[in-house]
């Protein structure tokens, strides 16, 4: 089962945080369809966290059709999410290690480059949220 | 759904002084509420008000549909525990039950026994030999063995350690996951109720100065920085809760419904702590009238 964790210094919101580690569970295969999350209980005795925000992350999961509650039996993991394919995520990594490099290679400092990946990256990002 | 707390118009003067004023709340059912402000901002003043300890001086407040203490009906359904969660000193742990069982008609003993054994208290303890967190321990077991549908307690971890004031908070969730019940309880530090609480409710200089859900106050707020900016530059949709700035850079606490899309900024999410006392500092500007600080470099 899987076994929540809180990082209270991140910003992001309690139920986002149990939302993400559901979704990467899924992602690693850490999680699979059948098996059952903490009830809100287990994760209330565990964390100190009010019941109402575990309540709201497993609501938020049901919509997109990742989990299912059964009244009385908790709630059950239904859907999967596509593991990321290695041979992909490997060529990426290349590639951006190659960017990287000649970014460097240009003189810019590690300051720069991480400036320039944000500001892509949150353009990028906004671009499909919107 | 009631309210479990609707105020309008609620005010209270003690002397010349306004304890509270102009206090607009509706805050729904099924929530654990915090009631963050400094000391002396009116937390305890609305709580009293709350469960028909103090007579307002003007306005209204219902508690559950009803005037507070409008009869023994309704005091059955709410649970109070005040601040420093006193007991009798002289009266032992299981003489405390005993009291509770003979002054509450829908009395729960079993589940007095289980907290009590659970928490490790000695039923022939006096009380008044308790460490902080036990004292505050049987002080919510007495609140939650009458079964109430409302429970409001007045500064309940203020006075404990930080392992102790884990363990109340860990016990009053475990309350709400069990029984469902509404909670407000009042602390003048938000990191002890940010786990805890779903609504929130800022009280300042006597005054409610922000109230809502937390997560669509999250939401709905962002700390933008950037190079430097004169505010009147912002979307007339994004409105300024804090700004500061140096010769080259600004920095703004917005609140805005819309997503952020200058691409200038860099934008990164509030935590609750941050988005309090943001608007506890704006509530000190707008008192004192300050003038509005200039360049700091």
């Amino acid at each position: 089962m899987i076994e929540f964790q809180l990082d209270e210094t991140s910003g992001v919101a309690t139920y986002l945080q149990l939302v993400q580690q559901v979704h990467q569970a899924l992602r690693l295969g850490m999680l699979e369809p059948g098996e059952q999350l903490p009830t809100a209980q287990q994760v209330v005795a565990r964390l100190a966290i009010n019941p109402n925000t575990v309540l709201k992350a497993y609501r938020d999961l049901e919509r997109e059709g990742l989990v299912r509650a059964r009244p009385g039996r908790g709630t059950f993991v239904t859907g999967s999410l596509p593991r990321t394919d290695p041979d992909t995520q490997a060529r990426y990594l290349e590639a951006m290690t190659d960017w990287l490099r000649s970014a460097r290679a240009a003189g810019l400092c590690p300051d720069d480059i991480e400036a320039i990946y944000r500001t892509a990256f949150r353009a990028c990002f906004a671009e499909g949220a919107a | 759904m009631t309210a479990v707390i609707e105020t309008t118009g609620l005010g209270k003067q003690y002397g010349r002084k306004w304890a509270l004023r102009d206090c607009a709340l509706a805050i729904p059912g099924g929530h654990v509420v915090g009631l963050v402000g400094p000391n002396g901002a009116g937390k305890t003043t609305l709580l009293h008000m709350a469960v028909g300890l103090v007579t307002p001086t003007c306005g209204t407040i219902r508690v559950l549909g009803e005037p507070p203490a409008a009869g023994p009906a309704l005091l059955e359904r709410v649970g109070f525990v005040a601040q420093d969660t006193p007991v009798y000193p002289r009266m032992s742990v299981g003489g405390h039950l005993r009291f509770g069982a003979w002054l509450n008609p829908d009395w729960d003993s079993g589940l007095a026994r289980r907290r009590i054994e659970q928490v490790g208290l000695d039923p022939r303890q006096r009380a008044g030999s308790l460490s902080g967190g036990e004292r505050a321990q049987l002080a919510l077991t007495l609140a939650l063995a009458k079964r109430p549908e409302l429970l409001v307690l007045d500064e309940p971890v203020a006075s404990l350690d930080p392992l102790a004031r884990r363990d109340f908070l860990r016990a009053l969730m475990e309350a709400v996951a069990e029984h469902g019940l509404s909670v407000v309880l009042s602390s003048h530090l938000v990191g002890d109720l940010e786990r805890v609480c779903d609504y929130l409710v800022v009280l300042v200089a006597s005054r409610v100065r922000l109230a809502g859900e937390v997560a669509a106050l999250r939401a709905s707020h962002y700390r933008l920085s950037g190079p430097r900016r004169d505010p009147g530059t912002l979307p007339a949709s994004q409105e300024i809760i804090e700004e500061s700035h140096t010769d080259k850079q600004s920095t703004f606490l917005v609140r805005t419904d819309g997503p952020v899309h200058d691409p200038a900024w860099t934008v990164t999410p509030v935590g609750l702590e941050d988005l309090v006392l943001a608007y506890m500092s704006r509530a000190d500007d707008a008192a004192a009238r300050r003038p509005r600080l200039g360049v700091v470099s």
